[in-house]
């Protein structure tokens, strides 16, 4: 570095950071946190929904009944409840999400060989659950008829449940993804994730923070060019946020098996590309904000829903035709394409043009209006 | 130091202007400082003092005006008037979070001082401004005195000819400020161009000429003694209560323009002394207050700034634009 104006800025700007080491220390956690929470927990597999059983028959059919939903592990009989009203209370107060209800004369419909109902509730206040539980209670549900078929054609002969049996397979119903596989799809992701919140909310406010403490003032009438404010106090934030990536990559790799199908070059030289937008972003936020409040509240604002319409979580083919235009605005929805491209399908740049040159355009219209916005002056 | 030998002006401003949407903080300010002047800008909270410094170092663009600091324009040629200046904000404008040694090192960096020269620089003004021995102490937990102390030191690096000084006693107990203004004289006796804003007019004798600033425009200029001599032999110093009646009293008098509270004393201004020195002890026992004193003192820069105010009320009551 032969720039003395610029070295002294980035190296005001790394002892800052160290003498701040309770948001060095949450820099760095973050991603492993965050990579826990999204490979574990963000997950569609829900298992042991708290069920409540309505059992009016109380026969050994009926049991046998109860007994194949405790075995499916999707449910946890929790409550055996004596009437409709009690279950209606235990999902109102949240203790059971789901609730059976058996009623009487089950026992004797399906000995007699006829069609046998129940009544399966579902609390549909959390639509992911609530469609584990449905899908759940049907395959649940199906499996135990299919048995008590097999049974019957059993009991009049050999011959037919041979045939039965095999006909139908319970096992290749089971439609969701084990943990695994979102772990697959989250964990690349969670690298496009950190690096804009981080870089957007930490550019932002550490510039902002030089108007909130007063120093511009000074800075100001140094000749440090805007230039090497910006890059100096820029630079440390691309350095943390490269550490982030490889942290990411490297816990993906060692706790969740992530295959790294791609180059990983490639990898770090698209992502620099996306820091360049999102620095831009930064950069832009801290030229309308005069706290460092205003900064954080703004980043967050921009942060929360590119989230969501850049097809981190949902896929973005399932949103409303609005909400997926939208989503070309969002230059994180490219690099999920692009990452996810890289680590998962092990795709090259071939492969990833049309979001490389999409990023390209967004890095330099944002960095270009945020470096006009940026000036050396208090008004 | 350098001891700068010209005589041509080192800060020129010419008619500057600045508003901040309907209010205009600075209008019309002109003013010239010489080499080894100090200028003091005086004026009330809100008179334009921290805008026409700010105009001055290009921290805020002119709506009107030039400004040129050892010959280099403010708004066409920035960076060469940065690098003659050294500034020191109202308000502290160190890196707290650093110590007083990186902040030396930080800003005399970005002054192009570096190695020897900064280490020669840093241990000289440290020493100067009376800060060696707390080079690695945390700037944010110095002392308030200490803190102007550093911006002052930090301001020097480049030995820059022009310095300009945004209140920097502003808060300090007397014997700090004492201690900062010996500091800017011996800068003046180094041929640097000082500019200074302050509120206190104790500190404003110091200065070589003063500007009386108000609303944004300069009332009036000159050297202390010029300010004051017009009101030579013409202020009263009053001892007497209780205040509503000492009031009513001496302004009742016909020789009196204005009277002014100092605590227990009050500053009568006359026309002339004789009548009222002969009437005052008088017509305030007659109307039952406790007279002490009454006597001709030299008249203070408060009370020519006073004075000045006043002359501008009476002006705009007659529709006279200042």
């Amino acid at each position: 570095m032969f720039n003395p104006r610029l070295r002294a800025v980035i190296r005001k700007e790394f002892i800052q950071i160290v003498r701040d080491p309770r948001t060095l220390v949450l820099t760095f956690a973050m991603p492993v946190v965050q990579l826990f929470l999204l490979g574990y927990a963000a997950t569609n597999d829900v298992r042991n929904i708290d069920l409540a059983v309505v059992d009016r028959d109380r026969t050994a059919q009926s049991r046998a009944l109860v007994a194949s939903y405790q075995a499916a592990d999707y449910f946890r009989v929790r409550f055996d409840a004596d009437s409709e009203a009690e279950l209606r209370d235990l999902v109102d107060r949240g203790r059971a999400r789901a609730g059976l209800i058996i009623p009487p004369g089950y026992g004797r419909r399906i000995v007699a060989g006829e069609t046998a109902g129940v009544v399966f509730v579902i609390d549909g206040s959390d639509p992911t659950v609530a469609s584990t539980a449905l899908a759940a209670a049907q395959l649940t549900g199906q499996a135990e008829a299919t048995e008590l078929t097999v049974e019957r054609l059993a009991r009049r002969g050999a011959a037919a449940a041979a045939m039965a049996g095999p006909a139908i397979d319970v096992r290749t119903q089971v439609w969701y993804n084990p943990d695994l596989v979102s772990a697959y799809y989250m964990v690349p992701a969670l690298i496009g994730l950190i690096l804009q919140f981080l870089t957007i909310i930490l550019t932002a406010t550490a510039i902002v923070r030089e108007r909130e403490r007063g120093t511009i003032e000074q800075l100001i009438v140094t000749p440090i060019r805007p230039w090497e404010l910006v890059v100096g106090k820029l630079t440390p934030y691309v350095v943390i946020a490269f550490i982030d990536m490889v942290e990411i990559l490297v816990a993906g790799v060692l706790l969740f098996g992530v295959p790294i199908n791609g180059s990983l070059p490639l990898l770090l030289v698209l992502a620099g590309l996306f820091l360049v937008t999102t620095l831009g972003i930064g950069l832009f936020i801290s030229t309308i904000s005069s706290t460092q409040q205003e900064a954080t509240i703004t980043a967050i604002f921009f942060n929360l829903p590119s989230i969501f319409l850049s097809g981190f979580f949902f896929p973005l083919a399932a949103m409303p035709p609005f909400l997926q235009l939208l989503s070309y605005a969002i230059p994180l929805r490219y690099f999920l394409i692009i990452v996810r491209g890289i680590v998962l399908k092990g795709v090259g740049a071939a492969a990833l043009w049309p979001e490389i040159v999409a990023l390209t355009v967004f890095a330099v219209v944002i960095m270009g209006a945020a470096a006009l916005r940026f000036h050396k002056r208090l008004d | 130091m350098t001891v700068i030998a010209a005589t041509a002006p080192l800060i020129e401003a010419d008619g500057l202007y600045k508003s901040f949407g309907d209010t205009a903080a600075v209008r019309g300010v002109s003013l010239t400082v010489r080499p080894g002047e100090a200028y003091g800008l005086v004026g009330a909270d809100g008179a334009g003092k921290t805008t026409l410094m700010r105009l001055l170092v290009g921290a805020l663009r002119m709506d009107a005006g030039h400004a040129r600091i050892d010959g280099h324009d403010v708004v066409t040629d920035t960076e060469r008037a940065r690098s003659r200046l050294g500034y020191l904000a109202q308000r502290f404008s160190m890196y707290g979070d650093l110590t007083v040694a990186e902040n030396v090192r930080f800003f005399g960096a970005s002054r192009g001082v570096s190695g020897d020269e900064l280490a020669r620089r840093s241990a000289y003004l440290l020493q100067f401004v009376g800060l060696a021995g707390v080079e690695d102490r945390l700037a944010g937990v110095l002392s308030g005195g200490m803190k102007q102390k550093l911006g002052l030191a930090c301001a020097l690096l480049h030995q820059p000819h022009v310095v300009l000084l945004d209140e920097p006693t502003g808060g300090l107990d007397p014997l700090t400020r004492q201690d900062f203004w010996q500091l800017i004289i011996r800068l003046l006796a180094d041929g640097v161009a000082v500019l200074v804003s302050t509120p206190y007019m104790d500190e404003a004798v110091r200065c070589t000429r003063l500007g009386f600033l108000h609303e944004g425009t300069v009332l009036r200029e000159g050297a202390p003694r010029e300010l004051t001599e017009p009101l030579d032999g013409r202020i009263l110093e009053l001892v007497a209560a209780p205040r509503r009646t000492v009031q009513a009293v001496v302004r009742a008098d016909p020789d009196v323009e204005d009277v002014a509270a100092f605590g227990e004393r009050y500053h009568v201004r006359v026309r002339a002394a004789a009548g009222p020195l002969e009437r005052l002890p008088r017509a305030l026992a007659a109307a039952g207050a406790s007279f002490t004193a009454l006597r001709t003192i030299a008249p203070a820069l408060e009370d020519a700034f006073i004075a000045l105010l006043a002359e501008g009320r009476s002006d705009r009551r007659h529709g006279i634009e200042l």
